[in-house]
């Protein structure tokens, strides 16, 4: 019964994992806070459509925005309030756009509208999509790609097979791991719904081994179910990417240029997962979630449910920012985004937010490549990344198309590998948008 | 003595043999050319800079003897060479009125706002991406010089304010720098067009104000001072329409609460030049 895989996929890194900070911290609630801001363009593809006007009075779970085509999503509001306005506010990525800004109503009760619960069991796959999608649903785990698009299944394609991400690979960040000790019976409840509407024979949760008490309790919750396998993952890193996920669980390589579907699978999730069980049990849609606050620059880390639309000073100052705060990075350390302005809001894909002082900053001086191999031991789509950088910094995109540059997800493990502190990621990423800036121009 | 004439007769059988064969291929298969295209490609600069709209100088010079255009629309030549291929062909050098780049963005080091300090890779392309540099102004030059570093004609320097300077006189309005800002803040210009809006960001009044110091703040001073028509409002911005409106002064300008709209007959920005960043041409 105890199936324990030791084996993982190809290549990767072994970042510390300076996860105790927060790790034995049960989830918290962050206040409700007076101002939110909720950017239309919250997940990747099309920008969500406004449905309320500036000065209407919405309610919590309220829809604000509808989606603006089939790759995209609806936005609700966080909180009982105010619509103060529809204008250019400062997005995470450093841009202004387009952004609703509510004003939260002080004597609300905040209560979320009592909601029946939905009749899943009877529903049409087709109706099911729209549901998610109106559920504002996207994957939690940071690509903030609309879910309900992965389960619209082309026309003679079946999901055999339902893949939970719960590796949670990224150092510091615990939040994933605190909602499978504390929910792991919403986590199968939206696996059952799932796989069931889906018509997957079977669902398999991978979870790296530093989460011993993870593992047990979500077998606990699915105990005596034969279409559930927890598995147990060895730690490294990228694990939480989809295909290197697939790979350690099943031995079985996603195509470059393919989908997970391509193979009959479909991955998601453990925070999705739980998303989906709160919205067809509880009508609760995507308006907060759960992310992991942490680093040397924060006195209280925590676990803490936000509601999405937090300004990223709120959360930052309920935790304690330390005055000696230098930088801080929205997402994992590894992934993440360092943040150019503290009155960003906290988006549907943000997994955490990590204070570092200047101590914890790593100040890389650029020495260059020794051809030493690291970065390609460490690529896991088995890419050349000195190749790569080097022909992005020489602008050379053609060879760079040739080289499968977008192949790159840009997990950053070749960075971290590298012993000369050459920016690999940064310049393959640069090279990529001025890939697609080339193609939008053509 | 034998092996030497049936070398000699089979080398000149062959040699007569290919002559023969050239030379009908010579009177058969020949493509006319008018003879002037190679003289004027030797006489235009060879840059092949694209700034004509043409693939290349020879593309261009194609052009001008089928007299689709005129010699002066190519930009980097001077105008003796202009004078003197106008003069080879026999046509009318045109007056196709010299262009530059201009940069929408006037916020420097000691005009806009910074809000971090960016350490990444020295590209404005690559501050874009990551919360889109240190200024906290979405919108302005990020003054990584990637459009220095994309001139082939030197035409570029960085300031002292981090702000490009373009030298109007080698600027050829190639587009090359159009292309590498990530920002699209240059645009190509006739250089007679001198009121120049110096920003880009389309913000209103304090929050303007609050980003950058010569910020256009969207008060409309301008348009209402100008004649009429040449300057329209659009999303707080100022839009200068040459061809729209009548004609163009200076006192468009006298009002402008920053300094955002700004005459510029020559140059746009003080030239002295910034030290180069080290560490971008590694490897």
């Amino acid at each position: 019964m105890l199936t324990v895989h030791t084996q993982s996929f190809a290549h990767g890194v072994h970042p510390e994992e300076l996860k105790e900070q927060t790790v034995g911290l049960p989830v918290a609630r962050l206040p409700f806070v007076d101002r939110y801001v909720l950017p239309l363009s919250q997940h990747a593809g099309a920008p969500s459509e406004p449905v309320v006007q500036v000065g209407d009075q919405v309610q919590r779970g309220d829809v604000l925005a509808r989606p603006g085509g089939f790759v995209s999503t609806t936005l609700h509001s966080p909180v009982t309030g105010r619509v103060r306005a529809l204008a250019p506010r400062k997005h995470p990525n450093g841009q202004m756009v387009a952004a609703f800004e509510i004003e939260a109503d002080p004597f609300a009760t905040q209560q979320l509208p009592r909601r029946e619960p939905l009749d899943w069991a009877a529903m049409e796959l087709d109706a099911f999509v729209e549901q998610v999608q109106r559920a504002g649903l996207v994957g939690l785990g940071g690509a903030a790609f609309p879910t309900h698009v992965k389960y619209r299944l082309p026309e003679g394609r079946r999901c055999e097979h339902l893949v939970i991400n719960g590796c949670e690979c990224e150092p510091y960040l615990t939040c994933d791991h605190r909602l499978m000790l504390e929910r792991p019976a919403a986590v199968i409840r939206g696996i059952e719904i799932v796989s069931r509407l889906l018509g997957a024979d079977h669902s398999t949760i991978g979870v790296e081994l530093n989460k011993p008490d993870a593992i047990d309790a979500l077998r606990a919750a699915c105990h005596g179910r034969t279409d559930i396998t927890v598995t147990g993952l060895a730690v490294k890193y990228p694990q939480g990417a989809e295909k290197m996920l697939i790979k350690a669980l099943f031995d079985r390589e996603v195509p470059a240029g393919k989908l997970p579907l391509d193979l009959g699978m479909i991955v998601n999730n453990v925070q999705t997962m739980a998303g989906i069980a709160d919205y067809f049990d509880d009508g609760k849609p995507l308006i907060e979630r759960m992310i992991t606050v942490a680093g040397p620059g924060i006195e209280r880390p925590a676990n803490l449910v936000v509601p999405i639309g937090t300004s990223v000073r709120a959360v930052l100052e309920y935790c304690g920012l330390r005055a000696e705060t230098r930088q801080v990075v929205m997402g994992g350390p590894m992934m993440g985004q360092a943040l150019a302005s503290l009155d960003a809001p906290v988006l549907k894909g943000t997994s955490g937010l990590l204070a570092f002082t200047e101590a914890a900053i790593h100040h890389d001086v650029e020495y260059a490549c020794v051809r030493c191999g690291n970065c390609l031991e460490a690529c896991s789509n088995l890419l050349n990344p000195q190749k790569l950088a080097r022909l992005a910094r020489g602008g050379r995109l053609d060879e760079l198309e040739q080289a499968c540059v977008n192949d790159c997800m840009e997990c950053g493990a070749c960075t971290y590998a590298c012993p000369s502190g050459v920016p690999i990621v940064h310049l393959i990423r640069t090279a990529k948008a001025t890939l697609r800036r080339r193609k939008g121009s053509r | 003595m034998q092996e030497l004439a049936t070398a000699t007769v089979i080398m000149g059988g062959l040699g007569a043999f290919f002559g023969i064969g050239l030379a009908v291929a010579h009177r058969f298969l020949r493509v006319a050319e008018d003879p002037r295209l190679e003289v004027v490609c030797d006489q235009l600069p060879g840059s092949n800079c694209g700034a004509c709209g043409q693939a290349g100088c020879r593309a261009f010079a194609e052009t001008l003897l089928q007299g689709v255009n005129k010699p002066s629309r190519c930009s980097v030549a001077s105008p003796d060479i202009v004078e003197a291929i106008a003069a080879f062909l026999g046509v009318d050098p045109g007056r196709e009125e010299r262009r530059v780049a201009r940069l929408h963005c006037a916020g420097g080091l000691g005009a806009a706002r910074q809000v971090a300090a960016y350490e990444g890779y020295a590209s404005c392309s690559a501050a874009h991406l990551v919360g889109g540099g240190g200024k906290g102004c979405a919108w302005g030059c990020l003054g990584l010089a990637d459009c220095d570093h994309a001139c082939d004609f030197d035409a570029i320097t960085m300031n002292a304010e981090r702000l490009p300077v373009v030298n109007v006189d080698t600027c050829t309005a190639c587009g090359d720098c159009v292309t590498a800002c990530p920002r699209d803040l240059f645009e190509i210009l006739p250089i007679g067009h001198a009121l120049l809006v110096q920003c880009k960001a389309p913000l209103e009044g304090e929050a303007a104000r609050a980003v950058c110091r010569v910020a256009c703040d969207g008060c409309g001073r301008c348009a209402a001072d100008a004649a009429p028509g040449l300057i329209r409002m659009d999303n707080n911005l100022p839009i200068v329409d040459y061809s729209a409106g009548g004609p163009a002064r200076a006192n468009a300008t006298h009002r402008c609460p920053t300094g955002a709209i700004r005459w510029v007959p020559g140059g746009q920005f003080e030239a002295a030049p910034a030290p180069t960043l080290t560490g971008d041409h590694l490897d």
